[in-house]
C-alpha cells in the first residue's frame, strides 16, 4: 500500500520535475566493444565475464537459455571444446536426464540449470529486458544515440551500491540502497513536500554482489569492481543476444548491397525518364 | 470497358493465342502492368510498392517463423528464444518480421496522409478509399495479435488492456470480451486464437489489396494536380500518362531500395529500438508492468482512448472506446465529408493549413500515447482528439463552401510541361519510347 502511494507520488512528481522522470536512477554510459555497426564482442572480456558470473552471480541466478555448447560458438566466448568439457566437469558434472529421469553426466548439449532457489530472476535475457536510457521527453533520442542501455544498466546496478542518504537514517526500509535501481522500495522520509525524491535510485533486495577482487582473472587483468561489472555486463549481453555478430555482419552486407543497388536504380531511373522529361542524360 | 484507353494485349505466338482463348491471364497481367499512369506522380506515390513489399515480407518471414513457433502459454516465449538462438537465421526472420511491421505502418501512414492531402479519397475513388480503410483495420488487428504471440509482459498486458476495451461496451461488453478471449482472462485459448487469426488475416489483406488495385485501376490513379487523365482516345490519354512498366516500376524500386537501406540498418544494428524491453520478460499474470504502452504505431489511437476522462451519458472508458473507433470511422467517411470540388490540396490555400495541423495533431497524439496519463498529457490528448474530429466533421465540410481555390492546370500534360518545359524545337508532345 505504501509502495503504491509512493509510486503515485513519484508519478505525479514526474510531470512537475522532468529531471526526475528520466533521472530516477543513475546509469553510466559505458562504451562497450560491441556497440555500433562495427563493434564486436571481445572473447577475452566475455571469458572474464563468465568467470565472474560463475564465481558470484551463479550462486543465485541462472542463465537457463544458454547451452554449454554455446560457449564454443563463434562471435561469443569462443572456448575450445576441451575447455567447455572441463568447465562442465568442474561446475555442473551431473544432471537429471529429461527422458529417463535418471542422473547422468552433463553433456555440452545440456543447458545451464535454472536457478530459482533464491527467488532471483533468470539472467538469460536481462541485458535486453532493461532500458538504461530514456527520453528526453519520451522522444527516444537518447536510445538512438546511446543504445537502449541494458548492459549499461547492469554495470550501473553492480557498481551503484552506496551508503544510504542521510534522510533514510531513521527509516526501517529493507534492502540495500542502489543509485541505479529505479523501481524498488523508497522511504517516505526521503520524499520532500513537493513529492520529489531527494536521492536517486531506490532500495533493492539483492545485497551488493561484487566488491572487487571477487575473482582472480586467468588473463591477469586487475579485478577491480568496475572491471568485474563491465565484464559480466558484456557477458550477459552475449547471453541475451548470442547472434549479435552474425546480425551485424549480415546487416552491413545488406546495407552495402542496397546502397549499390540504389545507385544503379537511380541512374536507371534517370536515363529511363530522360526522354519523357526532355532531359539529356 | 472502364479504365483509361490504352493499347490492348494481342497474343502473338501460337501458344499465347492458344492460352488466350482458354484463360486470358496474360492479358490480365499485361493490362495491370501496362496501365496508363499519370506522368506527374511525385515521390509520395511510392508507398504502394513499399506496402506491397511489406505484405510479402511479413507473409514470407511469418510462414517460416510459424514453422518454429509454439502457441502455448508455457512454450511460446521459449519457442521464440529457440528461434533467436537455435534456428538457422531465426534471429534474422524474427527481427525482419518485428521491424517489418514498423515499416508497414510507416508506409501506410504516409500513404494515407498522401491520400488526404491530394484528395485521393474523393469521387470517383471512394471505393478504393474504403477498401484501403479495411486493409488498415485488418493490419491493425493483425499487428496487435502478432505482438501477443511472443508472450512477453507487454504481449500479455497489451492483450489484457485492448480486449478490455470491448468489455467497456454497456450491457453486452463483458460477454463479448469473454467470447474474444475464450475465457475470463487472457490465457491459452486467447493465445491459440490470436495465432490462428494472425496467420489468417494477412491473406485477407492480400485479397483486399487485389480489390484495392482493381478499384484504382478502374478509376485511374489520382495525381498531384487532382486533374483527371483525358480519356477521349488513346492518343490523348498518352499525352497525360506513361505506362506503369517500366517508368513507375523502376522509379518505385529505386525508392524501395533507398528505404530498405534504412530498414536493414535498423534490423542489423538496432533491431530492438522500436520494441519494448519488458517484452523480453516472460508474461506473468500476477505482475503488472509499471507502464503499459502499445507499439508506436498504435500510440495516437491509444491517446484518444485515454483522452476521455469524464462520464457523459456513458462511462468515460466506453466514451474513450467510442473516440478511438470513431476516429477511424470519420477517416473512412472523408469522401462524403469533404465538400470541396477541388481535389488536390495543392490548389486549396486554406485547406493546406488545416491539413498540416492534422499531421501535427497525429504526431502529438502519438507522443501523448507513450506518456503516462498524468499532468498535462490528458488535456493535450483531449485537445488532440477533439481536433481530429473537428477536422473531419466541421473543417472539411465547411472549407468546401467558404474556400476560394487557386486555379488548377487544365490537364496533367500542362502541369508536367511546366516542370519539364518542351524544347524550343519540340512540339510539346514528346512521346515516351515504347
Amino acid at each position: 500500500m505504501i509502495r503504491k502511494t509512493l509510486l503515485a507520488l513519484a508519478a505525479t512528481a514526474a510531470i512537475a520535475g522532468p529531471a526526475l522522470a528520466a533521472g530516477e536512477a543513475e546509469v553510466t554510459d559505458i562504451s562497450f566493444s560491441f556497440e555500433g555497426p562495427f563493434g564486436s564482442f571481445d572473447p577475452h572480456q566475455l571469458q572474464r565475464g563468465l568467470q565472474v558470473f560463475q564465481t558470484v552471480c551463479a550462486a543465485c541466478h541462472g542463465i537457463k537459455r544458454v547451452a554449454f555448447r554455446n560457449l564454443g560458438d563463434p562471435g561469443g566466448v569462443e572456448w575450445p571444446e576441451e575447455q567447455i568439457k572441463a568447465f562442465i566437469a568442474e561446475f555442473y558434472p551431473e544432471t537429471t536426464d529429461k527422458e529417463t529421469g535418471e542422473p547422468r553426466a552433463t553433456r555440452p548439449s545440456d543447458y545451464f540449470p535454472p536457478n530459482v532457489d533464491a527467488g532471483a530472476p533468470d539472467l538469460s535475457l536481462m541485458a535486453k529486458a532493461r532500458a538504461g536510457f530514456h527520453g528526453p521527453m519520451g522522444l527516444g533520442i537518447n536510445q538512438l544515440f546511446k543504445g537502449i542501455g541494458g548492459p549499461e544498466y547492469i554495470y550501473s546496478l553492480l557498481t551503484g551500491y552506496h551508503e544510504p542518504p542521510a534522510c533514510a537514517a531513521e527509516s526501517n526500509i529493507e534492502g540495500s540502497y542502489n543509485i541505479a535501481f529505479p523501481n524498488g522500495g523508497y522511504p517516505a522520509e526521503c520524499i520532500d513536500k513537493n513529492g520529489h525524491r531527494m536521492a536517486p535510485g531506490s532500495w533493492i533486495a539483492m545485497p551488493q554482489p561484487l566488491m572487487g577482487q571477487d575473482v582472480e582473472y586467468q588473463d591477469g587483468t586487475p579485478a577491480t569492481l568496475e572491471q568485474e561489472a563491465e565484464d559480466v555486463a558484456a557477458f550477459l549481453m552475449w547471453v541475451a543476444e548470442p547472434k549479435m555478430m552474425a546480425r551485424k555482419e549480415a546487416g552491413l552486407t545488406a546495407v552495402l548491397f542496397l546502397i549499390v543497388l540504389s545507385v544503379l536504380l537511380y541512374f536507371t531511373n534517370k536515363k529511363l525518364w530522360a526522354p519523357v522529361k526532355r532531359q539529356d542524360f | 470497358m472502364a479504365g483509361i484507353p490504352h493499347e490492348p494485349y494481342t497474343p502473338r505466338t501460337g501458344f499465347e493465342k492458344w492460352l488466350h482463348a482458354r484463360l486470358p491471364i496474360a492479358a490480365l497481367l499485361y493490362d495491370t502492368l501496362m496501365i496508363p499512369t499519370p506522368k506527374n506522380l511525385n515521390w509520395m506515390w511510392i508507398w504502394g510498392i513499399v506496402l506491397t513489399f511489406c505484405l510479402a515480407l511479413q507473409i514470407v518471414t511469418g510462414i517460416a517463423l510459424a514453422m518454429h513457433y509454439t502457441p502455448h502459454v508455457d512454450l511460446a516465449f521459449a519457442s521464440v528464444e529457440h528461434i533467436m538462438r537455435d534456428v538457422n537465421a531465426g534471429w534474422a526472420l524474427r527481427y525482419l518480421h518485428a521491424n517489418g511491421a514498423s515499416l508497414f505502418f510507416v508506409a501506410v501512414y504516409l500513404h494515407i496522409f498522401r491520400g488526404l492531402y491530394y484528395g485521393s479519397y474523393k469521387a470517383p475513388r471512394e471505393v478504393t478509399w474504403i477498401i484501403g480503410m479495411l486493409i488498415y483495420l485488418a493490419m491493425m488487428a493483425t499487428a496487435f495479435m502478432g505482438y501477443v504471440l511472443p508472450w512477453g509482459q507487454m504481449s500479455f498486458w497489451g492483450a489484457t488492456v485492448i480486449t478490455g476495451l470491448f468489455g467497456a461496451i454497456p450491457g453486452i461488453g463483458p460477454d463479448i470480451q469473454t467470447w474474444l478471449l475464450g475465457g475470463p482472462a487472457v490465457d491459452n485459448p486467447t493465445l491459440n486464437r490470436f495465432f490462428s487469426l494472425h496467420y489468417l488475416l494477412p491473406f485477407v489483406i492480400a485479397g483486399l489489396v487485389v480489390v484495392h488495385i482493381w478499384a484504382f485501376h478502374t478509376t485511374g490513379n489520382n495525381n498531384p494536380t487532382g486533374v483527371e487523365v483525358r480519356r477521349k482516345d488513346i492518343e490523348t490519354a498518352k499525352r497525360d500518362t506513361v505506362p506503369f512498366w517500366p517508368y513507375y516500376v523502376i522509379k518505385d524500386l529505386f525508392a524501395l531500395a533507398v528505404i530498405l537501406v534504412v530498414f536493414f540498418a535498423i534490423v542489423g544494428f538496432m533491431p530492438n529500438y522500436l520494441g519494448h524491453p519488458d517484452n523480453y520478460v516472460e508474461a506473468n499474470p500476477l505482475q503488472t508492468p509499471a507502464h503499459i504502452v502499445p507499439e508506436w504505431y498504435f500510440l495516437p489511437f491509444y491517446a484518444m482512448l485515454r483522452a476521455i476522462t469524464f462520464d457523459f451519458i456513458f462511462e468515460a472508458k466506453f466514451l474513450g472506446v467510442l473516440a478511438m473507433f470513431g476516429s477511424l470511422a470519420v477517416l473512412a467517411l472523408a469522401p462524403w465529408l469533404d465538400t470541396s470540388r477541388v481535389r488536390s490540396g495543392r490548389y486549396r490555400p486554406m485547406f493546406k493549413w488545416w491539413f498540416w495541423l492534422l499531421v501535427l495533431d497525429f504526431l502529438v497524439l502519438m507522443w501523448c500515447g507513450g506518456q503516462p496519463p498524468e499532468g498535462l498529457v490528458p488535456t493535450i490528448s483531449l485537445i488532440g482528439t477533439a481536433y481530429w474530429f473537428v477536422y473531419f466533421l466541421i473543417i472539411l465540410p465547411v472549407l468546401g463552401v467558404i474556400e476560394k481555390p487557386l486555379p488548377a492546370p487544365a490537364t496533367i500534360e500542362e502541369d508536367f510541361d511546366r516542370h519539364y518545359p518542351p524544347r524550343a524545337a519540340g512540339d510539346g508532345a514528346a512521346q515516351p519510347a515504347e
